[in-house]
Order: structure tokens, then C-alpha cells, then sequence
């Protein structure tokens, strides 16, 4: 069963849709037990980081994230919010993250004369060999819709960037995570493609 | 790179898809779900419904297909019409929809859109706008009305001033609908679309006239537009979603082409 993390914010109902739709198992849930038996958790969402973290919190769901879901090996997708919310600090809101991984996230450049959000399909370019990667092409097309992005100071967790005014991380990963900046509930066959691919995959076995 | 968008957009009235011109005369064309099925296989980058049912319980039959189509396509999807307050936006986001496009209500109650922004966030509210070509005045500097309840009322409001406002108050994108063009593939009214797009600074959504590949070209570049709706040319099959983004791409502009063979 998969465990897709209610707090209460964003369209979870669409992310449940897609993974019902590949044939997985799935559940919306805040129930801790439910998420530490889960066999895999998908942390997505649309929403302000300030407001995420402080739902995230009041569930107890920060903890459990960072303590327990993340060292237990087992796979953790995050989507969107929830590639934001897996770093240090985040410009929105000035708001302080869960620090699963080292880094910042900041929002586009509005100086540059950039239209923020950013909404729409962009091209993502893979930076290494992810098993996330295993059934699209390189270079494909996904939806967006975000005024910020990842900043990771490793630059190691970088997996894939996409471009707007400058190019960003739009994936990241570490051991058995996974998170991206675009929807991939939203982003037609290619996005079905890669969802499955976290469905199935064994962090262990690559 | 961001590419543009190709919409299209699907007016419903009791639970089918109809199409008329100049906002009359309309006639069934199809099931919305089979069509937003076969337009996200054809490769669509977003979908809107217009639900221009007039009865509040027919309404229901819209968030039933709301729902439908939330399980065949993964793409983003809007659903516009009739809304007028935060309950009704949330009853159709929670059907499924990515996005709500408000128009009328927003114009009688600019509220909404602040609200819906606050509560949904910007992303989620779309405002719509039908505008007709008036002739510039004193009062409508621009020349472009807002004319809300399907076509029928004036409201004396300049349309540049009216996406000014909607996009302090919060919206997302804009929908700039051109009343005279509506239905008539005679082209996208360039001059209002481009106006919005230098005027603000989130995406507009160039609607009305849209009757061939060289009017699509020509709105998103001398138009400026970042999206734009189709209707009559696909409804009634003269071009399928796929050959136009194909074509569109030769001229050089940005698309998401999903067909493979059509990437060359």
C-alpha cells in the first residue's frame, strides 16, 4: 500500500487518481501508523510552505518524516511542496523545513522580467541515471506551477533541471528519495511513466 | 523552456458539449468525457469546461462530469461557469478540477477572486473575461468592454482596467474571451490579447477566433499570448490537437509535442 500524506492541503484526490490508474494500491492517510506501515509514502501537494510546514507540524508528521519514514529505507516521492519542504529553509514565507537534505529553496527571479508563477510545460533535462528515469525520454515536457525551487548545496542530489530565466533543480534525490518540482500527476503519459517507475521501485536494488 | 499552450475548450450544457457563435445558436457536439479523452490523447496541455447550464440542480450533472473526467486525463483541467461563491469553487476542485475560471461572479463580486486566491491559491483561480469592442471613450479608454451573464449585460467596465485589478486582487491567469471573434475562426482579436499580455504579469489565454495554425502562430507572437483556446476547428474535426501543435512547431514555436513521429 502506498501512503500519500494528508495535511490537509493541495489536490491529493488527483495524485490518488493517477496511482489508482497505474493499478497500485493506495491511500490518502495522516494516521502515523498507517504511514510507517505504508510500503512506499508520496508527500505531494500544492500549497505555501509556511502553511505546510505548520500543518505538517501540528499532525506530528515532521518528525515522523524525517525521523522515521526517511532512515527506514523505504521509497518517499515527493511532488511539487513537497520537493520544498524536504530542504533546510525555504524563502517562502521564511519558513523553516523539515532538513531531510541540505540546501535552500528560493523564488525565481522576479527582476528578469519573468512571469511568476511560473505555469505551464517545461523541458527537464536529466543531470544522472535516476531508476525514475528508466521509461522517458530525456528532454520531455511536464507541467509546472511554482514560484520557487530547490537549492540543494550538494550539488550530488541534483538528478534533473529544467529552465526558467535560469536553470533550476527540478529533480532531486537521496538514497530512497525522490522528489520533483513538476506534476506528475498532471503531466499526461510521461508523468504516469514516471509515477509508476517510483511505484515500483527497490532503493535497495540499485 | 516554458512552451505556449493549446487549450481546448469545451462548453457543456446538461451534461453535453455544445458549441455556438457569438455565444448563440448552439448545438450538441459530443460527451465532454469522450472528448477530453480524445483531446488528452491527441495531445491537449490543458482542458476547459464551460458549463452554461442555467439551473442550479442541473448544475449537479457538472460536477458529476467533473468527476468522470478526472479519471481519464492527467492533465490539468478548469472548469468555468456559474460560479459565484468559495463553496462553488471548492465543490468543483474537489470533483477534481486543477483550476476555476470565474467571470461574471468575479465581475459582481471582485471578493472572490481574493478569496479564492487565499483560499485555493493564485494558481487555482483562472479569471475570465468576456470582452467586446466598443470604440475607444471617455470612460472605456481602451475600447474593450467586460460584458458579463453570457453576452447579455454591459458593464461599462474597460477590460484593461478590469485585468489590472483581477490580478492585484490575486488571479492566477488571465482568459480574455473576444465576443466579436467568438465561434467565427476568423482569427484572435491580436490587439485586445497583446494589450492584456504588456499589461500584466501572469499568463494570458488568448479565446475567440481561433480558425487555423497561422492565427495560432500569429497570437503567440504578435499576440504575446501564453495559451491559447480552441473550439469550432477541433469540435468539428478539421484539424486534430496533434497536427496543429506539429505545425506550430515548424514555425518555431515552443510546443509539447507528445506524438513521437511528430518530433522528427
Amino acid at each position: 500500500m502506498i501512503a500519500i500524506i494528508d495535511y490537509r492541503a493541495g489536490n491529493l484526490q488527483s495524485v490518488l487518481r493517477a496511482v489508482e490508474h497505474l493499478g497500485h494500491e493506495a491511500k490518502i492517510t495522516n494516521d502515523a501508523d498507517a504511514i510507517r506501515s505504508a510500503e512506499r509514502v508520496i508527500f505531494p501537494g500544492v500549497g505555501a510552505a509556511g502553511a505546510t510546514m505548520e500543518s505538517l507540524r501540528a499532525l506530528g508528521l515532521d518528525v515522523l518524516l524525517k525521523d522515521e519514514v526517511f532512515p527506514s529505507g523505504k521509497p518517499m516521492l515527493g511532488i511539487c511542496i513537497g520537493i520544498q519542504v524536504i530542504f533546510e529553509r525555504s524563502e517562502e514565507d521564511d519558513a523553516e523545513c523539515l532538513g531531510i537534505l541540505p540546501g535552500r529553496v528560493k523564488r525565481f527571479d522576479e527582476s528578469r522580467g519573468l512571469k511568476i508563477p511560473q505555469i505551464g510545460w517545461n523541458n527537464v533535462t536529466f543531470a544522472r541515471p535516476h531508476p525514475m528515469f528508466a521509461d522517458v525520454p530525456d528532454g520531455a515536457h511536464y507541467y509546472f506551477v511554482n514560484s520557487y525551487y530547490p537549492a540543494p548545496s550538494d550539488p550530488g542530489l541534483v538528478y534533473a533541471t529544467s529552465e526558467y530565466g535560469d536553470v533550476f533543480p527540478c529533480v532531486v534525490a537521496k538514497d530512497n528519495l525522490v522528489a520533483t518540482q513538476f506534476h506528475l500527476e498532471k503531466s499526461g503519459p510521461v508523468g504516469l511513466k514516471m509515477l509508476d517507475s517510483f511505484c515500483k521501485w527497490e532503493p535497495g536494488a540499485c | 523552456m516554458l512552451t505556449k499552450r493549446i487549450i481546448p475548450c469545451l462548453d457543456v450544457r446538461g451534461g453535453k458539449v455544445t458549441k455556438g457563435v457569438k455565444f448563440k445558436g448552439n448545438v450538441d457536439v459530443g460527451d465532454p468525457v469522450e472528448m477530453a479523452r480524445q483531446y488528452y490523447e491527441d495531445g491537449a496541455d490543458e482542458i476547459v469546461f464551460y458549463d452554461i447550464t442555467a439551473s442550479n440542480e442541473r448544475r449537479d450533472i457538472m460536477i458529476d462530469v467533473v468527476r468522470a473526467v478526472a479519471r481519464e486525463i492527467f492533465i490539468p483541467f478548469s472548469v468555468g461557469g456559474g460560479l459565484r461563491t468559495l463553496e462553488d469553487m471548492r465543490k468543483v476542485l474537489l470533483a477534481g478540477a486543477e483550476k476555476v475560471s470565474i467571470d461574471s461572479g468575479a465581475v459582481r463580486n471582485p471578493q472572490l477572486i481574493s478569496e479564492g486566491a487565499k483560499t485555493f491559491g493564485s494558481q487555482c483561480v483562472v479569471l475570465s473575461m468576456q470582452v467586446q469592442s466598443v470604440g475607444p471613450s471617455g470612460q472605456m479608454p481602451s475600447g474593450y468592454e467586460i460584458v458579463i451573464d453570457g453576452g447579455r449585460t454591459f458593464t461599462g467596465i474597460d477590460a484593461f482596467e478590469w485585468a489590472k485589478r483581477g490580478e492585484g486582487l490575486g488571479a492566477g491567469e488571465l482568459c480574455v474571451n473576444s465576443i466579436d471573434r467568438d465561434g467565427t475562426t476568423a482569427g484572435f482579436e491580436i490587439e485586445l490579447t497583446r494589450g492584456m499580455a504588456e499589461r500584466v504579469g501572469i499568463p494570458v489565454i488568448a479565446s475567440g477566433g481561433g480558425g487555423s495554425v497561422e492565427h495560432l502562430a500569429e497570437v503567440f507572437t504578435e499576440g504575446k499570448a501564453d495559451a491559447a483556446i480552441l473550439a469550432s476547428i477541433i469540435h468539428y474535426g478539421q484539424y486534430t490537437i496533434g497536427e496543429i501543435k506539429a505545425d506550430l512547431a515548424t514555425r518555431g514555436i515552443d510546443m509539447r509535442l507528445t506524438n513521437p513521429s511528430a518530433c522528427g
